[in-house]
């Protein structure tokens, strides 16, 4: 039997996969919004860090920030405040069952071994051909797509904007007819 | 179509921009190019900017019906 030379970025890498695709697919197939909030916390985090093990530390930065930072607690916010599945007594004790969130804290936990594996990694090599570093994408992004970056904030824009609109409280009907 | 709630109806929008820029970022390390990542940075503006709409279209939503489900948004 050969000698396996054990990677730990390959480990790394396949955990977290395999963390993602679990964690999605309890996305899916949760009833309660709010618990499957959590594991799409936990599944873009997972994403992260195999963005991480590749190479790519700039968009798996910007996928914490912005994924799992931004997008995710707008959406947290939202089913808090519609509070869709209503219990009229006490409702956060029920929340804070552990089936709630022992599954997600449990991943989450795996991801942060993970991570500190990728952090006291001695000799420093990713799982693909190299890294691509921030300096490159940066360069691009403000050279030759420079005017993808124009139409990105006016789309942000935009969304800004239609939002405030749909949020707005009507005096009057909007329709037409 | 078997969710009709529409949260997990954004939600899965959001899963599906996001494993799109996630095969952004892998070509773009298997190739070695920033392309990739670029791609990436405005997937993410997208899915921010269809969050926010999305979101605000919820918020109606639940203000009009009552309630989340896609069924009664033509009644």
């Amino acid at each position: 039997m050969p000698v396996i030379d054990w990677e730990p970025m390959e480990t790394v890498f396949y955990l977290s996969s395999a963390i993602a695709l679990v964690s999605t697919a309890m996305v899916i197939s949760r009833i309660h919004a709010m618990h499957a909030a959590l594991y799409l916390i936990v599944s873009l985090l997972a994403a992260a860090v195999v963005m991480f093990s590749v190479g790519a530390p700039f968009t798996g930065a910007l996928e914490i920030i912005v994924y799992a930072g931004a997008i995710m607690v707008l959406m947290v916010f939202v089913i808090m405040l519609l509070n869709v599945n209503r219990e009229k007594k006490n409702p956060e004790r029920k929340w804070l069952r552990p089936t709630a969130w022992l599954g997600p804290g449990m991943l989450s936990f795996l991801l942060l071994g993970l991570l500190g594996l990728l952090l006291t990694e001695k000799h420093s090599g990713n799982v693909g051909q190299g890294e691509v570093e921030v300096k490159q994408v940066a360069a691009s992004i403000f050279g030759i797509y420079l005017i993808g970056v124009e139409l990105a904030s006016m789309l942000l824009m935009a969304g800004v904007v239609g939002a405030f609109h749909l949020g707005l409280k009507k005096r009057e009907p909007i329709s037409t007819e | 179509m078997i969710r009709r709630n529409m949260i997990f109806v954004i939600m899965s929008l959001e899963i599906m921009l996001h494993a799109a820029g996630l095969a952004f970022v892998m070509a773009s390390m298997r190739w070695q190019q920033p392309d990739g990542q670029v791609m990436f940075v405005f997937v993410l503006a997208v899915a921010a900017a269809e969050a926010a709409v999305a979101l605000a279209l919820l918020m109606r939503l639940f203000g009009r019906s009552g309630s989340l489900d896609t069924d009664t948004v033509g009644k």
